[in-house]
Protein backbone atom coordinates (compact mmCIF):
# COMPACT_ATOMS: atom_id res chain seq x y z
CA UNK A 1 0.00 0.00 0.00
CA UNK A 2 1.11 3.10 -0.99
CA UNK A 3 1.97 5.82 2.00
CA UNK A 4 -0.57 8.68 0.62
CA UNK A 5 -4.29 8.32 -0.41
CA UNK A 6 -4.59 9.62 -4.42
CA UNK A 7 -6.39 12.17 -2.91
CA UNK A 8 -3.39 13.54 -0.88
CA UNK A 9 -0.76 12.72 -3.66
CA UNK A 10 -3.02 15.05 -6.24
CA UNK A 11 -3.12 17.90 -3.81
CA UNK A 12 0.63 17.77 -2.94
CA UNK A 13 1.25 17.27 -7.04
CA UNK A 14 -1.45 20.10 -7.49
CA UNK A 15 -2.01 22.01 -4.42
CA UNK A 16 -4.64 24.95 -4.75
CA UNK A 17 -4.34 28.14 -3.98
CA UNK A 18 -0.43 28.81 -3.59
CA UNK A 19 0.70 32.15 -3.09
CA UNK A 20 0.45 35.08 -1.26
CA UNK A 21 -2.47 37.44 -1.15
CA UNK A 22 -1.15 40.72 -1.47
CA UNK A 23 -4.47 42.45 0.54
CA UNK A 24 -4.62 39.95 2.58
CA UNK A 25 -6.76 41.08 5.85
CA UNK A 26 -6.02 38.39 8.39
CA UNK A 27 -2.52 36.51 7.78
CA UNK A 28 -1.81 32.85 10.39
CA UNK A 29 1.29 31.13 10.39
CA UNK A 30 2.06 27.62 12.75
CA UNK A 31 4.53 25.40 13.46
CA UNK A 32 8.44 26.13 13.03
CA UNK A 33 11.40 24.82 10.43
CA UNK A 34 12.83 23.02 13.55
CA UNK A 35 9.95 20.51 13.39
CA UNK A 36 10.02 20.79 9.61
CA UNK A 37 6.76 21.63 9.17
CA UNK A 38 5.70 25.90 7.91
CA UNK A 39 1.99 26.61 7.35
CA UNK A 40 0.74 30.19 6.73
CA UNK A 41 -2.72 31.20 5.87
CA UNK A 42 -3.55 34.63 4.26
CA UNK A 43 -7.47 35.13 4.05
CA UNK A 44 -9.01 37.85 2.24
CA UNK A 45 -12.39 38.42 4.32
CA UNK A 46 -15.41 40.51 2.88
CA UNK A 47 -18.70 40.48 4.83
CA UNK A 48 -17.95 38.10 7.04
CA UNK A 49 -17.31 35.44 4.16
CA UNK A 50 -13.58 33.97 2.93
CA UNK A 51 -13.45 36.15 -0.58
CA UNK A 52 -10.03 34.63 -1.06
CA UNK A 53 -7.52 32.35 0.30
CA UNK A 54 -3.83 31.34 -0.19
CA UNK A 55 -1.24 29.35 1.81
CA UNK A 56 2.27 28.87 1.72
CA UNK A 57 3.97 25.36 3.34
CA UNK A 58 7.37 24.59 4.04
CA UNK A 59 7.03 21.10 5.24
CA UNK A 60 5.83 17.36 3.94
CA UNK A 61 3.66 15.77 1.46
CA UNK A 62 1.01 15.44 4.09
CA UNK A 63 1.67 19.24 5.09
CA UNK A 64 1.21 20.42 1.45
CA UNK A 65 -1.66 18.68 1.06
CA UNK A 66 -3.34 19.43 4.13
CA UNK A 67 -2.70 23.38 3.31
CA UNK A 68 -4.13 22.62 0.03
CA UNK A 69 -7.42 20.81 1.22
CA UNK A 70 -8.08 23.25 4.10
CA UNK A 71 -7.84 26.14 1.84
CA UNK A 72 -10.36 24.15 -0.42
CA UNK A 73 -12.79 23.57 2.62
CA UNK A 74 -13.22 27.22 3.83
CA UNK A 75 -12.80 29.19 0.43
CA UNK A 76 -16.26 31.21 -0.05
CA UNK A 77 -17.36 30.15 3.54
CA UNK A 78 -18.64 32.23 6.43
CA UNK A 79 -15.77 32.73 8.89
CA UNK A 80 -18.23 31.03 11.42
CA UNK A 81 -17.86 28.17 9.37
CA UNK A 82 -14.11 28.02 9.06
CA UNK A 83 -13.72 28.36 12.32
CA UNK A 84 -15.33 24.79 13.22
CA UNK A 85 -13.25 23.55 10.41
CA UNK A 86 -11.33 20.56 12.42
CA UNK A 87 -8.41 18.30 11.41
CA UNK A 88 -10.34 15.42 11.43
CA UNK A 89 -12.68 17.50 8.69
CA UNK A 90 -9.22 17.57 6.59
CA UNK A 91 -7.81 14.25 6.90
CA UNK A 92 -11.31 12.56 5.86
CA UNK A 93 -11.39 14.75 3.00
CA UNK A 94 -7.69 13.90 1.83
CA UNK A 95 -9.00 9.87 2.24
CA UNK A 96 -7.00 9.67 5.84
CA UNK A 97 -3.35 10.13 6.60
CA UNK A 98 -0.77 8.02 7.95
CA UNK A 99 -0.76 8.26 11.98
CA UNK A 100 2.46 9.78 12.09
CA UNK A 101 1.45 12.77 9.83
CA UNK A 102 -2.33 13.52 12.04
CA UNK A 103 -0.17 15.95 12.91
CA UNK A 104 0.13 17.97 9.62
CA UNK A 105 -3.62 18.68 9.47
CA UNK A 106 -3.55 19.84 12.50
CA UNK A 107 -1.67 22.07 11.82
CA UNK A 108 -3.62 23.33 8.82
CA UNK A 109 -6.79 24.21 11.20
CA UNK A 110 -4.50 25.87 13.39
CA UNK A 111 -3.35 28.01 10.85
CA UNK A 112 -6.90 29.12 9.57
CA UNK A 113 -7.81 29.76 12.93
CA UNK A 114 -4.87 31.79 13.79
CA UNK A 115 -5.48 34.03 10.70
CA UNK A 116 -8.87 34.33 11.71
CA UNK A 117 -7.81 35.80 14.93
CA UNK A 118 -5.63 37.70 13.30
CA UNK A 119 -8.48 39.51 10.93
CA UNK A 120 -10.42 39.83 14.28
CA UNK A 121 -7.69 41.66 15.91
CA UNK A 122 -7.09 44.13 12.79
CA UNK A 123 -10.59 44.60 12.78
CA UNK A 124 -10.88 45.37 16.54
CA UNK A 125 -13.82 42.82 16.45
CA UNK A 126 -14.91 40.96 19.99
CA UNK A 127 -14.35 37.49 19.43
CA UNK A 128 -14.69 34.34 22.20
CA UNK A 129 -11.26 33.76 23.68
CA UNK A 130 -12.36 30.20 24.55
CA UNK A 131 -12.39 29.80 20.94
CA UNK A 132 -8.67 30.22 20.35
CA UNK A 133 -7.04 29.60 23.16
CA UNK A 134 -5.54 27.07 21.10
CA UNK A 135 -3.55 28.35 18.80
CA UNK A 136 -3.02 32.05 21.23
CA UNK A 137 -1.14 30.00 23.34
CA UNK A 138 1.33 29.30 20.53
CA UNK A 139 2.16 32.55 19.74
CA UNK A 140 5.00 33.55 19.35
CA UNK B 1 12.66 7.30 -17.59
CA UNK B 2 13.00 5.09 -14.22
CA UNK B 3 16.58 6.18 -12.00
CA UNK B 4 17.34 4.34 -9.18
CA UNK B 5 19.71 6.33 -7.00
CA UNK B 6 19.13 4.61 -3.77
CA UNK B 7 22.19 2.16 -3.62
CA UNK B 8 22.76 2.68 -0.05
CA UNK B 9 20.42 1.51 0.73
CA UNK B 10 20.04 -1.54 -1.11
CA UNK B 11 21.35 -2.61 -4.64
CA UNK B 12 19.92 -4.68 -7.35
CA UNK B 13 21.02 -8.33 -7.43
CA UNK B 14 24.10 -8.93 -10.26
CA UNK B 15 23.22 -12.07 -12.41
CA UNK B 16 26.14 -13.66 -11.11
CA UNK B 17 24.61 -13.82 -7.30
CA UNK B 18 21.38 -14.65 -8.54
CA UNK B 19 23.25 -18.02 -10.76
CA UNK B 20 25.16 -18.78 -7.29
CA UNK B 21 21.94 -18.73 -5.49
CA UNK B 22 19.96 -21.20 -7.63
CA UNK B 23 21.05 -24.18 -7.54
CA UNK B 24 20.93 -24.78 -3.94
CA UNK B 25 17.23 -23.73 -3.94
CA UNK B 26 16.24 -26.28 -6.78
CA UNK B 27 18.50 -28.61 -6.83
CA UNK B 28 21.08 -28.87 -3.64
CA UNK B 29 19.00 -27.71 -0.94
CA UNK B 30 20.08 -30.41 1.59
CA UNK B 31 20.68 -29.06 4.89
CA UNK B 32 24.80 -28.38 5.35
CA UNK B 33 24.57 -30.20 8.62
CA UNK B 34 23.38 -33.55 7.28
CA UNK B 35 25.20 -36.32 6.64
CA UNK B 36 23.51 -37.04 3.07
CA UNK B 37 25.58 -36.76 -0.49
CA UNK B 38 23.03 -33.54 -0.57
CA UNK B 39 23.83 -32.16 2.65
CA UNK B 40 27.44 -32.57 1.98
CA UNK B 41 27.21 -30.66 -1.42
CA UNK B 42 25.76 -27.90 0.24
CA UNK B 43 28.54 -28.08 2.85
CA UNK B 44 30.81 -27.49 0.30
CA UNK B 45 29.03 -24.62 -1.17
CA UNK B 46 29.03 -22.79 2.09
CA UNK B 47 32.92 -23.71 2.94
CA UNK B 48 33.90 -22.55 -0.57
CA UNK B 49 31.89 -19.24 -0.30
CA UNK B 50 33.57 -19.04 2.89
CA UNK B 51 36.60 -19.30 1.50
CA UNK B 52 35.94 -16.71 -1.42
CA UNK B 53 35.11 -14.15 1.30
CA UNK B 54 37.89 -15.02 3.52
CA UNK B 55 39.74 -14.22 0.16
CA UNK B 56 38.75 -11.18 -0.60
CA UNK B 57 39.16 -9.89 2.58
CA UNK B 58 42.68 -10.90 3.49
CA UNK B 59 40.86 -12.77 5.82
CA UNK B 60 41.18 -16.45 7.04
CA UNK B 61 37.82 -18.53 5.84
CA UNK B 62 38.28 -19.62 10.11
CA UNK B 63 37.53 -15.82 10.78
CA UNK B 64 34.38 -15.77 8.71
CA UNK B 65 30.86 -16.09 10.14
CA UNK B 66 27.92 -16.16 8.62
CA UNK B 67 24.96 -13.94 9.72
CA UNK B 68 22.00 -12.92 8.62
CA UNK B 69 23.07 -9.23 7.80
CA UNK B 70 25.15 -6.12 8.67
CA UNK B 71 22.73 -5.18 11.90
CA UNK B 72 23.46 -8.84 13.36
CA UNK B 73 26.56 -8.97 12.85
CA UNK B 74 27.12 -4.84 14.69
CA UNK B 75 25.67 -6.79 17.70
CA UNK B 76 27.52 -9.53 17.90
CA UNK B 77 30.64 -7.83 17.49
CA UNK B 78 30.21 -4.93 20.23
CA UNK B 79 28.83 -7.45 22.62
CA UNK B 80 31.54 -9.87 22.41
CA UNK B 81 34.16 -7.44 22.81
CA UNK B 82 32.02 -5.76 25.69
CA UNK B 83 31.59 -9.62 27.33
CA UNK B 84 35.66 -9.73 27.08
CA UNK B 85 36.29 -5.98 28.29
CA UNK B 86 33.84 -7.09 31.47
CA UNK B 87 35.92 -10.17 32.24
CA UNK B 88 39.22 -7.84 32.46
CA UNK B 89 37.45 -5.05 34.42
CA UNK B 90 37.72 -2.67 31.26
CA UNK B 91 34.25 -1.25 30.54
CA UNK B 92 35.09 1.91 28.19
CA UNK B 93 33.93 1.54 24.41
CA UNK B 94 34.97 4.90 21.63
CA UNK B 95 32.83 5.10 18.68
CA UNK B 96 31.63 8.02 16.74
CA UNK B 97 28.90 10.53 16.88
CA UNK B 98 27.48 9.34 13.28
CA UNK B 99 27.68 5.89 13.64
CA UNK B 100 24.76 3.18 11.89
CA UNK B 101 21.30 2.75 14.81
CA UNK B 102 22.96 -1.39 14.83
CA UNK B 103 26.14 0.33 16.56
CA UNK B 104 24.25 3.30 18.53
CA UNK B 105 21.65 1.19 19.80
CA UNK B 106 23.99 -1.62 20.97
CA UNK B 107 26.35 0.58 22.44
CA UNK B 108 23.35 2.18 24.33
CA UNK B 109 21.95 -1.19 25.83
CA UNK B 110 25.75 -1.19 27.27
CA UNK B 111 25.07 2.31 28.62
CA UNK B 112 22.44 0.40 30.62
CA UNK B 113 24.49 -1.83 31.91
CA UNK B 114 27.23 0.54 33.16
CA UNK B 115 29.75 0.69 30.10
CA UNK B 116 30.87 4.18 29.73
CA UNK B 117 31.15 5.23 25.80
CA UNK B 118 32.81 8.43 24.09
CA UNK B 119 31.39 9.44 20.95
CA UNK B 120 34.07 11.37 18.87
CA UNK B 121 32.60 14.23 17.43
CA UNK B 122 32.88 14.25 13.58
CA UNK B 123 33.00 18.14 12.66
CA UNK B 124 31.53 19.74 10.04
CA UNK B 125 33.47 17.74 7.40
CA UNK B 126 32.25 14.82 8.86
CA UNK B 127 34.92 12.94 9.58
CA UNK B 128 37.60 11.95 12.84
CA UNK B 129 41.03 11.21 12.70
CA UNK B 130 43.33 8.48 14.80
CA UNK B 131 44.66 11.25 16.98
CA UNK B 132 41.30 11.69 18.29
CA UNK B 133 41.07 7.75 18.48
CA UNK B 134 44.41 7.73 20.18
CA UNK B 135 43.30 11.04 22.20
CA UNK B 136 40.16 9.07 23.96
CA UNK B 137 41.79 5.57 24.47
CA UNK B 138 42.05 4.85 28.06
CA UNK B 139 43.28 2.30 30.52
CA UNK B 140 39.53 1.08 30.93
CA UNK B 141 39.03 0.83 26.84
CA UNK B 142 37.71 -2.58 25.75
CA UNK B 143 37.01 -1.46 21.90
CA UNK B 144 36.98 1.37 19.29
CA UNK B 145 34.25 0.67 17.12
CA UNK B 146 34.15 2.70 14.23
CA UNK B 147 32.10 2.53 10.71
CA UNK B 148 34.72 2.27 7.56
CA UNK B 149 32.14 4.87 5.67
CA UNK B 150 29.03 6.56 6.33
CA UNK B 151 25.90 5.58 4.93
CA UNK B 152 24.31 8.87 4.74
CA UNK B 153 26.87 11.65 4.00
CA UNK B 154 29.71 8.90 2.50
CA UNK B 155 32.92 9.77 4.63
CA UNK B 156 35.53 7.52 4.64
CA UNK B 157 37.01 7.23 7.32
CA UNK B 158 40.95 6.66 8.50
CA UNK B 159 40.82 3.27 8.71
CA UNK B 160 44.33 1.67 8.27
CA UNK B 161 45.73 4.79 10.94
CA UNK B 162 42.56 3.74 13.32
CA UNK B 163 43.88 0.38 12.78
CA UNK B 164 47.49 0.88 13.85
CA UNK B 165 46.33 2.89 16.88
CA UNK B 166 44.53 0.33 18.23
CA UNK B 167 46.96 -2.47 17.62
CA UNK B 168 49.82 -0.55 19.05
CA UNK B 169 47.09 0.52 22.56
CA UNK B 170 46.09 -3.38 22.41
CA UNK B 171 42.32 -2.44 21.86
CA UNK B 172 40.25 -4.29 19.56
CA UNK B 173 38.67 -2.31 16.81
CA UNK B 174 35.57 -3.58 15.13
CA UNK B 175 34.15 -1.63 11.82
CA UNK B 176 30.88 -1.19 10.49
CA UNK B 177 32.14 -2.12 6.70
CA UNK B 178 28.86 -2.50 5.34
CA UNK B 179 28.70 0.78 3.24
CA UNK B 180 32.65 0.19 1.86
CA UNK B 181 33.21 -3.16 1.44
CA UNK B 182 32.58 -4.37 -2.66
CA UNK B 183 33.22 -0.40 -3.45
CA UNK B 184 36.33 0.41 -1.84
CA UNK B 185 39.60 -1.57 -1.06
CA UNK B 186 39.24 -3.23 2.31
CA UNK B 187 41.63 -5.63 3.85
CA UNK B 188 41.31 -6.24 7.54
CA UNK B 189 45.25 -7.81 7.73
CA UNK B 190 46.86 -4.63 6.47
CA UNK B 191 44.36 -2.29 8.27
CA UNK B 192 44.78 -4.28 12.01
CA UNK B 193 40.89 -4.83 11.56
CA UNK B 194 40.27 -7.02 14.39
CA UNK B 195 36.62 -7.57 13.61
CA UNK B 196 34.47 -6.17 10.28
CA UNK B 197 30.85 -6.24 9.33
CA UNK B 198 29.27 -6.28 6.04
CA UNK B 199 26.13 -6.92 4.63
CA UNK B 200 25.38 -8.81 1.20
CA UNK B 201 22.78 -6.65 -0.59
CA UNK B 202 24.80 -3.63 -0.45
CA UNK B 203 27.28 -4.76 -2.83
CA UNK B 204 24.52 -6.46 -5.92
CA UNK B 205 24.19 -9.79 -3.41
CA UNK B 206 20.92 -10.73 -1.80
CA UNK B 207 19.11 -9.30 1.20
CA UNK B 208 19.08 -11.44 4.84
CA UNK B 209 23.12 -12.31 4.41
CA UNK B 210 25.68 -10.75 5.82
CA UNK B 211 29.10 -11.88 7.58
CA UNK B 212 31.40 -11.11 10.68
CA UNK B 213 34.92 -11.29 10.47
CA UNK B 214 36.75 -11.96 13.69
CA UNK B 215 40.28 -12.28 13.56
CA UNK B 216 41.24 -15.23 15.32
CA UNK B 217 41.61 -14.51 18.87
CA UNK B 218 38.71 -12.52 19.55
CA UNK B 219 36.10 -14.60 21.52
CA UNK B 220 32.94 -14.36 19.73
CA UNK B 221 29.45 -14.16 21.92
CA UNK B 222 26.63 -16.22 20.50
CA UNK B 223 23.63 -14.19 20.14
CA UNK B 224 21.40 -16.87 19.16
CA UNK B 225 21.49 -20.32 20.51
CA UNK B 226 20.48 -24.24 19.31
CA UNK B 227 22.86 -25.36 17.46
CA UNK B 228 26.54 -25.96 16.53
CA UNK B 229 26.40 -23.83 13.29
CA UNK B 230 29.52 -21.51 12.68
CA UNK B 231 31.52 -22.73 14.88
CA UNK B 232 29.11 -22.75 17.68
CA UNK B 233 29.19 -19.06 17.14
CA UNK B 234 25.78 -18.69 15.19
CA UNK B 235 23.37 -21.38 15.73
CA UNK B 236 20.70 -22.03 12.70
CA UNK B 237 20.29 -23.96 9.31
CA UNK B 238 22.67 -21.94 7.38
CA UNK B 239 20.94 -19.62 4.17
CA UNK B 240 23.32 -21.61 2.11
CA UNK B 241 22.03 -19.65 -1.08
CA UNK B 242 22.75 -16.39 0.08
CA UNK B 243 25.74 -17.15 1.29
CA UNK B 244 26.72 -18.66 -1.93
CA UNK B 245 25.64 -15.24 -3.41
CA UNK B 246 26.42 -13.47 -1.21
CA UNK B 247 30.11 -14.99 -1.83
CA UNK B 248 29.46 -14.77 -5.90
CA UNK B 249 28.47 -11.20 -5.89
CA UNK B 250 31.75 -10.34 -2.98
CA UNK B 251 33.80 -12.00 -5.71
CA UNK B 252 32.57 -9.85 -8.73
CA UNK B 253 32.87 -6.93 -6.85
CA UNK B 254 36.21 -7.49 -5.78
CA UNK B 255 37.75 -8.24 -9.07
CA UNK B 256 35.73 -5.35 -10.85
CA UNK B 257 36.74 -2.98 -7.96
CA UNK B 258 39.11 -0.54 -9.72
CA UNK B 259 36.98 -0.18 -13.11
CA UNK B 260 33.68 0.58 -11.30
CA UNK B 261 35.13 3.13 -8.51
CA UNK B 262 36.55 5.21 -11.28
CA UNK B 263 33.77 4.96 -13.73
CA UNK B 264 31.13 5.42 -10.40
CA UNK B 265 33.37 8.02 -9.21
CA UNK B 266 32.97 10.38 -12.43
CA UNK B 267 29.69 10.34 -12.38
CA UNK B 268 29.16 10.97 -9.04
CA UNK B 269 31.77 14.07 -9.50
CA UNK B 270 29.39 15.46 -12.26
CA UNK B 271 26.31 14.91 -10.36
CA UNK B 272 28.27 17.07 -7.65
CA UNK B 273 29.39 19.26 -9.42
CA UNK B 274 25.67 20.10 -11.39
CA UNK B 275 23.81 19.84 -7.99
CA UNK B 276 25.86 22.54 -6.63
CA UNK B 277 25.07 25.45 -9.01
CA UNK B 278 21.58 25.35 -7.10
CA UNK B 279 22.09 28.57 -5.15
CA UNK B 280 21.65 28.21 -0.96
CA UNK B 281 22.94 24.25 -0.72
CA UNK B 282 25.69 22.52 0.23
CA UNK B 283 27.24 19.02 -0.43
CA UNK B 284 27.99 16.99 2.99
CA UNK B 285 30.46 14.91 3.76
CA UNK B 286 34.15 14.38 3.34
CA UNK B 287 34.85 16.05 -0.26
CA UNK B 288 37.96 14.21 -0.55
CA UNK B 289 37.83 10.87 1.25
CA UNK B 290 34.17 9.97 0.02
CA UNK B 291 32.10 7.03 -0.91
CA UNK B 292 32.67 6.89 -4.84
CA UNK B 293 28.71 6.76 -5.29
CA UNK B 294 27.63 8.95 -2.81
CA UNK B 295 26.03 12.27 -3.52
CA UNK B 296 24.51 14.11 -0.57
CA UNK B 297 23.13 17.69 -0.52
CA UNK B 298 21.12 20.14 2.07
CA UNK B 299 18.76 22.39 0.25
CA UNK B 300 17.57 25.16 2.23
CA UNK B 301 13.74 26.35 2.58
CA UNK B 302 12.05 23.36 1.39
CA UNK B 303 12.01 19.74 3.25
CA UNK B 304 13.29 16.07 2.43
CA UNK B 305 10.31 14.16 2.18
CA UNK B 306 8.53 16.41 -0.31
CA UNK B 307 11.94 16.38 -2.96
CA UNK B 308 11.42 12.91 -2.76
CA UNK B 309 7.94 12.41 -3.38
CA UNK B 310 8.21 14.70 -6.13
CA UNK B 311 11.51 12.99 -7.44
CA UNK B 312 9.64 9.60 -7.27
CA UNK B 313 7.23 11.46 -10.21
CA UNK B 314 10.11 12.01 -12.43
CA UNK B 315 11.20 8.19 -11.66
CA UNK B 316 13.71 8.87 -9.72
CA UNK B 317 14.56 7.07 -6.80
CA UNK B 318 16.31 8.56 -3.99
CA UNK B 319 16.73 8.65 -0.20
CA UNK B 320 16.35 11.25 2.40
CA UNK B 321 18.16 11.74 6.15
CA UNK B 322 14.65 13.76 6.29
CA UNK B 323 12.60 13.32 9.75
CA UNK B 324 9.02 12.49 7.59
CA UNK B 325 10.42 9.56 5.94
CA UNK B 326 11.27 8.03 9.34
CA UNK B 327 7.92 8.91 11.45
CA UNK B 328 9.99 10.84 13.69
CA UNK B 329 9.99 14.45 14.00
CA UNK B 330 13.88 14.28 14.77
CA UNK B 331 16.10 15.10 11.54
CA UNK B 332 18.71 12.45 11.00
CA UNK B 333 21.64 12.45 14.05
CA UNK B 334 24.35 12.46 11.38
CA UNK B 335 23.50 15.71 10.07
CA UNK B 336 23.11 17.52 13.47
CA UNK B 337 26.68 15.68 14.28
CA UNK B 338 28.07 17.34 11.45
CA UNK B 339 26.68 21.09 12.69
CA UNK B 340 23.71 21.30 10.69
CA UNK B 341 20.77 23.19 12.37
CA UNK B 342 17.27 21.52 12.25
CA UNK B 343 16.05 23.48 9.13
CA UNK B 344 19.11 22.89 7.34
CA UNK B 345 18.63 18.86 8.28
CA UNK B 346 15.56 18.72 7.49
CA UNK B 347 16.11 19.71 3.59
CA UNK B 348 18.23 16.71 2.81
CA UNK B 349 18.69 14.52 -0.46
CA UNK B 350 20.76 11.50 -1.09
CA UNK B 351 21.93 9.88 -4.07
CA UNK B 352 24.02 6.93 -4.19
CA UNK B 353 25.24 5.15 -7.48
CA UNK B 354 26.12 2.12 -8.64
CA UNK B 355 27.82 0.43 -11.32
CA UNK B 356 24.83 0.33 -12.93
CA UNK B 357 24.14 4.11 -12.91
CA UNK B 358 23.88 5.39 -16.35
CA UNK B 359 25.66 8.93 -17.92
CA UNK B 360 22.33 9.40 -19.39
CA UNK B 361 20.37 8.99 -15.59
CA UNK B 362 22.84 11.17 -14.44
CA UNK B 363 22.14 13.76 -17.21
CA UNK B 364 18.09 13.25 -16.77
CA UNK B 365 18.54 13.60 -12.71
CA UNK B 366 20.84 16.77 -13.18
CA UNK B 367 17.47 17.97 -15.37
CA UNK B 368 15.52 17.42 -12.93
CA UNK B 369 16.50 18.30 -9.24
CA UNK B 370 17.08 22.20 -9.67
CA UNK B 371 13.17 21.82 -10.99
CA UNK B 372 11.88 20.66 -8.16
CA UNK B 373 13.75 22.58 -5.39
CA UNK B 374 12.62 25.81 -7.28
CA UNK B 375 8.86 24.21 -7.30
CA UNK B 376 9.70 23.50 -3.94
CA UNK B 377 10.78 26.65 -2.99
CA UNK B 378 7.95 28.56 -4.40
CA UNK B 379 5.74 27.49 -1.96
CA UNK B 380 8.25 27.71 1.07
CA UNK B 381 6.92 30.81 3.61
CA UNK B 382 10.24 30.30 4.71
CA UNK B 383 12.57 31.23 1.28
CA UNK B 384 9.99 33.83 0.69
CA UNK B 385 11.13 35.51 3.92
CA UNK B 386 15.11 34.71 3.42
CA UNK B 387 14.61 36.10 -0.38
CA UNK B 388 12.74 39.18 0.79
CA UNK B 389 15.22 39.85 3.27
CA UNK B 390 13.32 39.01 6.61
CA UNK B 391 15.52 35.97 7.78
CA UNK B 392 19.22 35.56 6.88
CA UNK B 393 20.37 32.38 4.47
CA UNK B 394 22.04 29.81 6.56
CA UNK B 395 23.78 28.22 3.25
CA UNK B 396 25.81 30.15 0.72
Amino acid sequence: MALYSEKVMDHFRNPRNVGVLEDANGIGEVGNAKCGDIMKIYLKVVDGIIADVKFETFGCGSAIASSSMATELIKGKPLSEALTLTNQAVTEALDGLPAHKIHCSVLAEEAIKRAVLDYYKRQGIEYDKELFKDVEEGED
Amino acid sequence: MQVYLDNAATTKMSRAAIDAMLPYLEETYGNPSALHSMGQRAKEALEAARQVVARCLGAHPDEIYFTSGGSEADNQAILSAAAMGERKGKKHIVTTAFEHHAVLHTLAKLEKQGFTVTYLSVGGKGNISARQVADAITEDTCLVTTMFANNEIGSILPISEIGAVCRERKVLFHTDAVQAVGHVPVNVAEMNIDMLSLSGHKFHGPKGVGVLYARKGVALTSLIEGGAQERSRRAGTENVAGISALAAALSGATARLDENMEKVKRLRDKLICGLSSIPHSVLNGDRVSRLPGNVHFCFEGIEGESLLLLLDEYGIEASSGSACTSGSLDPSHVLLAIGHPHEIAHGSLRLTLSEYTTEEEIDYTLKAIPEVVARLRALSPIWRDKTEGKKPFLLK
